[in-house]
């Protein structure tokens, strides 16, 4: 861009984002400058013919006399400046462009960007190191010590032509080199297939084909492990993991069951005349490079899944595992970012997605385990409801391919093939292209269109990884389709056709719609300011074409695409865990242990991370994730409800992936059985709950790997027949690994997020952990044994040498859940918290800190005192009860509870052979880590 | 009764116009939400209603700062209208980011800055309104509203927090703790015809008493209710 204006926007007051920077300087251990020196500044670059009072005017209009100042003077202090990387997107300078044209002020081009001055105190090698390590993304922006030129031309030229790759003659040495190249992350085999279709064909593929295959055929879009025959090895073959859970919702056959693994997300039915639509996704890969970007898009797309399942959207959920926050800078392994910069980038993309596209982000975990700290994981979820109708029917023959939403551009290319392969210390270098950047606000829009058109198309589905070439090659399936590429609306010009058809720019649907009612919706889009494009037709005759330029660049057999691939025979040795029973710990100091416990940081309190999540909006949460007479203790499950409504949603979360590294099965099992457990405490019905699936794991091509894997989905799949629970969705995520510079690979632990979203009757009887009145009584639910393999009680003080079991499932469980829930349906119940990390202690602690009263326990569920205290076996609930409703609680549970004492008002919490311990002091400890996560 | 004609006017970007019409089902109006580009092309809808909501969320993706693109489509766009619907006597309020946008419209007086813990804040806060105040949507209230916050720029700045509460336009102030670091814990204002309230709060948010997070144990309750603010506006929009 020429030289033309540049403003230089900054705050009257001390402004609060350079205090948090210095604070983020500071965490990393970096030499941190001195608040007062440090300023932050918007930049705005504006070119034109520009006259003195139009310059005046744009400074009126973006600058607010009683916050900021402003000039069109570039600074003389040292400084940093950043700006975006030519093609990726500034919506700020768009909407600049938008507000000068009502100005009336002819800005010909825009750009913003940031300025941060750091202060004479750091000197220059310093400053270098703070910017790339905390004030700047190299993968999506660009910086300059001094005033900074943006960049405004994307480059790259395209004529707008596919190349031919020559394929038919290659070696099989040479044919992988050709995969190599393009990174399009195909097995030697499948590569020889698609050379053998195209021999076939008697012509070369051109890339654009090449692309489209590698997109379709990667494990992201095909799941082809979940889709592979399996054979132990002890030579068993078994039936592919996807088929093993479909057989097992088949089994359950739970007659709300709608729609489970098909299409976008899980449906359900929990009263008549309404659906309701489950979903969760992964984005562990694009967080693990760009956290807020990640995370972000992450949110982004598991929202559109919703939509593409003719859903509107009414809650978020995340689940986020990070690397330890305090691991030292040297420790970082190379090319990884710091647990820190990707926790804050992380959750503030969350927090950025939800919150301005106007939904509650209600539920979640935020887990740390230093396994995380190369492979970040971030599972999001969406729920959304509709009202009873059948299923879109289309695409028919004849129906126009129609792409609503944002523009294409070069971003996110090859996402869906980078999501498949294991990151190394150059990662972060090549994935750039991969990295999207999310707009909530479009994406508000298009859910404005799209709710309530349901009319108006005849199939519908999100563009998510694979970008169109996913979407309208999965919708002409069966069908065919021929589009044009001239037809996308592009942010810039310049991209190759493969480009534009595998771009994963974020912000799209595609809908299929019938020549009649497309007028209707163009006008539709039109009120809503969405943009419409028409880009071709669904033929009937089974072959996906596309066109670009006048020319044919893909015509491919859609019976190829989607079902030529080879499928995949995978070797799994299954894992032999160590389950002696009885294998106890030695603690010598309850009270410290307790109070370790709960400042440990997987239990510590999430309240700074839940404020920064808008989780009132849309008025209908019920139950909050914090809860408590202060609410800050926190909620087994969260309940949704309709302000005017009589029934509700619960949503809960199970995931444990310390049991995972030692026994996958019974992890599977007991997640299952938390996660539902979660929701029965706060008052759903067990015989109404809905389940999915996220496994994020490590490269299931190792055996041992993969055998986890299959133990695993065994664990859902008997915990699921057991609880009467079906699964309706889910996806997996592998290739969780990174590569050190060692050579040495580091794999996630087995981790599976299991979300249980259940039918709550009646939203007004809903139970919460926080204790109600001294005098009441407190029970214990379900059986307490020395389990404690992966618990936290380990993870505070060390694992011994002989671990033992982790928590094994209780067959008594799903029983004792439907009696639960009759005694809360009949008002028995005063709170109710589940037991899980930490244990009974750290269960009744945050009873008490929730409704800061004390708790006097005088029986203890096991003579061993670590056990009672700290085991984490499964399936067990705390129950306080009022004196008066003793005998019919009793009587409704219909198995021995465990009179565990009672609800005091000292707010000390007295256990037999524990030095007492107040409230406050459980608070201070709850709370320590708190503050900083 | 005769339902008062309201109108919820949004942008791209506001995500609480939904709720901010069942309040006002609630309170007794008959609302419909209608976009400020709509409102550009047909300004009768503006002239027919005799309540206006310019809700909260974030317009434009608070692109340039918080409210400011919206208040550029409602003053170049809009004219004078807005302004004039106030001074015929219908009452306006501006939530969150409605009231970003009112104070950059210059209807209402002071700033908006990011919060001074430099995060976005949700959270539930007690509001005392402030008996000396001038503010149709406030007045006679003598119960704190509890309703909850949720945003990142709502540190409210004026010039003269003193000579703003003088004046009675001061409507309400955060009880308890402040959640941003507003001046003089100013949660709430008002213009000074007492006819435009601009408030960070939602009280479109507490409308049913299971809205409450202490609804479970007795707390909260119908005198807390955010819905008494739209019913103070709705009464006075039909009284007038």
């Amino acid at each position: 861009m020429a030289a033309g204006h540049r403003l230089t926007i900054t705050s009257i007051d001390p402004d609060p984002r350079g205090r948090a920077l210095v604070a983020a300087i500071a965490q990393l251990g970096l030499p941190a400058p001195d608040p007062d020196d440090v300023v932050v500044a918007d930049l705005v670059f504006v070119d034109g013919p520009l006259s003195r009072d139009d310059l005046a005017a744009l400074h009126d209009f973006l600058v607010d006399p009683l916050l900021q100042r402003g000039t069109w003077t570039t600074p003389e202090a040292p400084g940093v400046e950043i700006t975006y990387l030519a093609g990726v997107t500034d919506g700020s300078a768009a909407a600049l462009m938008h507000a000068a044209a009502q100005l009336g002020v002819p800005v010909k081009i825009a750009a913003t960007g940031r300025r941060v001055e750091l202060g004479r105190a750091i000197d220059p090698a310093t400053a270098d190191d703070i910017v790339r390590r905390v004030v700047a993304n190299p993968i999506i922006e660009r910086w300059a010590f001094g005033p900074i030129e943006p960049d405004l031309t994307p480059g790259g030229r395209s004529d707008g032509t596919a190349t031919v790759v020559p394929v038919r003659e290659l070696s099989r040495t040479e044919l992988e080199q050709v995969g190599v190249d393009r990174a399009l992350a195909l097995d030697p085999d499948e590569l020889l297939v698609v050379q053998r279709h195209f021999v076939d064909e008697g012509r070369d593929p051109t890339d654009v084909e090449l692309e489209t295959i590698a997109q379709t055929w990667s494990e992201h879009c095909s799941h082809k492990t979940f889709r592979a025959t399996l054979v132990t090895d002890t030579g068993d073959e078994r039936p592919p993991l996807l088929t093993v859970l479909r057989r097992c919702t088949d089994t359950i056959a739970a007659p709300f069951v709608r729609s489970a693994f098909v299409g976008n997300a899980g449906i359900v039915s929990y009263r008549s005349g309404t659906t309701i639509a489950l979903k969760a996704e992964t984005h562990n890969h694009p967080s693990a490079v760009e956290p807020f970007g990640g995370a972000n898009t992450g949110v982004g797309g598991v929202i559109r899944d919703v939509l593409g399942a003719a859903h509107r959207p009414i809650a978020i959920t995340d689940v986020l595992c990070f690397g330890p926050p305090d691991i030292p800078l040297a420790d970082v392994p190379d090319g990884a970012l710091h647990p820190l910069r990707i926790r804050e980038g992380v959750i503030d993309g969350v927090a950025d997605y939800g919150n301005k596209i106007g939904l509650p982000t209600v539920a979640g975990a935020v887990l740390y385990d230093p396994a995380f700290t190369t492979n970040p994981l971030v599972f999001a979820g969406c729920i959304g409801v509709a009202d009873d109708r059948p299923a879109p029917s289309g695409p028919h023959p004849g129906d126009r391919v129609v792409v609503l939403g944002g523009r294409t551009g070069r971003d996110g290319i090859r996402g869906a093939t980078f999501s498949s392969a294991t990151m190394d210390a150059t990662t972060g270098s090549v994935a750039g292209a991969s990295v999207q950047i999310g707009d909530p606000v479009t994406e508000k829009l298009l859910i404005d269109v799209l709710v309530g058109a349901e009319d108006l198309y005849t199939a519908i589905t999100d563009c998510g990884a694979g970008g169109l070439s996913s979407a309208v090659g999965e919708m002409a399936d069966g069908v065919g389709a021929d589009v044009e590429l001239d037809l996308v609306p592009l942010k810039y010009a310049g991209l190759e056709p493969w480009e534009i058809w595998l771009s994963e720019a974020q912000e799209r649907m595609v809908v299929a719609v019938d020549p009649s009612r497309l007028g209707e919706l163009r006008e539709r889009c039109r009120a809503h300011g969405v943009e419409l494009a028409d880009l071709g037709t669904f033929t009937g005759d089974r072959r996906l074409v596309v066109r670009s330029h006048g020319d044919v660049v893909l015509d491919l057999d859609t019976g190829f695409l989607h079902d030529g691939r080879p499928p995949r025979r995978m070797t799994a040795k299954l894992p032999a865990p160590d389950r002696t029973v009885g294998v106890g710990r030695t603690v010598d100091d309850p009270r410290s242990v307790l109070l370790a416990l709960l400042a440990h940081r997987n239990i510590a309190s999430k309240a700074t991370t839940i404020h920064r999540y808008d989780h009132e909006i849309l008025g209908a949460t019920a139950v909050r994730p914090l809860v408590g007479v202060r609410s800050d203790a926190p909620a087994d499950g969260v309940v949704l409800a309709d302000p005017g409504g009589h029934d509700g949603l619960a949503i809960g979360i199970g995931v444990n992936p310390w049991y995972g590294l030692h026994d996958p099965w019974a992890m599977a099992y007991t997640v299952v059985d938390e996660a539902i457990r979660n929701i029965v405490a706060v008052g759903a019905d067990p015989d109404r709950v809905s389940l999915l699936d996220n496994f994020s794991w490590g490269d299931p091509r190792r055996p041992s790997t993969l055998g986890d894997l299959v133990a695993a989905v065994d664990g859902c799949c008997t915990a699921a027949i057991d609880h009467g629970a079906p699964f309706v969705s889910g996806k997996d995520s592998l290739n969780n690994e990174y590569t050190g510079a060692d050579g040495e690979r580091h794999a996630v632990p087995p981790t599976l997020v299991i979300t249980a979203v259940g039918h709550v009757p009646d939203a007004d009887v809903c139970v919460t952990p926080e204790l109600a009145a001294a005098g009441n009584l407190l029970f214990l639910l379900g059986a307490t044994k020395p389990e404690f393999a992966g618990s936290h009680l380990d993870l505070v003080l060390g694992a011994p040498a002989k671990l033992g079991s982790v928590p094994r499932p209780d067959p008594l469980a799903p029983v004792r859940y439907r009696n639960l829930h009759r005694a809360i349906h009949a008002g028995l119940v005063r709170s109710c918290h589940d037991v899980s990390e930490g244990g009974l202690a750290v269960a009744l602690a945050e009873m008490c800190i929730g409704g800061r009263l004390g708790a006097d326990v005088t029986a203890l569920p096991h003579a061993d005192i670590a056990t009672a205290l700290f085991s984490e076996s499964a399936s067990r609930l705390v129950v306080e009860v009022a004196p008066a409703d003793v005998d019919q609680f009793r009587e409704v549970m219909a198995e021995p509870v465990l009179h565990l004492g009672h609800v005091t008002a000292d707010g000390n919490l007295s256990i037999a052979g524990v030095e007492a311990i107040h409230v406050d002091e459980l608070v201070a400890a709850f709370d320590r880590v708190g503050m900083s996560a | 009764m005769i339902r008062v004609k309201a109108i919820v006017i949004s942008g791209p970007g506001t995500n609480r116009d939904g709720d901010a019409a069942l309040a006002l089902r609630l309170a007794g109006a008959d609302p419909s939400i209608v976009s400020a580009t709509q409102l550009v092309e047909h300004p009768d809808l503006l002239h027919d209603a005799r309540l206006a909501v310019v809700a909260g969320g974030f317009s434009y993706g608070d692109a340039l700062g918080a409210g400011r693109m919206l208040a550029l489509d409602l003053t170049v766009g809009l004219g004078d209208a807005l302004r004039e619907f106030v001074a015929a006597g219908h009452p306006l309020i501006g939530i969150c980011n409605g009231f970003q946008v009112l104070t950059r419209t210059g209807l209402l007086p002071g700033a908006l800055g990011h919060n001074a813990q430099g995060r976005f804040e949700c959270r539930w806060v007690e509001l005392d309104p402030q008996p000396g105040s001038r503010c149709v949507w406030t007045m006679g209230l003598d119960e704190a509203v509890h309703c909850p916050i949720a945003h990142g720029e709502g540190r409210y700045v004026h010039p003269d927090v003193d000579a703003l509460a003088a004046d009675g336009q001061v409507a309400l102030r955060y009880r308890g703790s402040n959640p941003n670091g507003s001046m003089a814990d100013i949660a709430g204002v008002c213009d000074a015809s007492g006819m435009v309230l601009g408030l960070m709060p939602h009280p479109e948010n507490h409308v049913v008493a299971r809205q409450h997070p202490h609804h479970r144990r007795g707390g909260g309750g119908s005198v807390h209710l955010g819905l008494r603010v739209f019913e103070n506006g709705v009464d006075y929009a039909r009284a007038a």
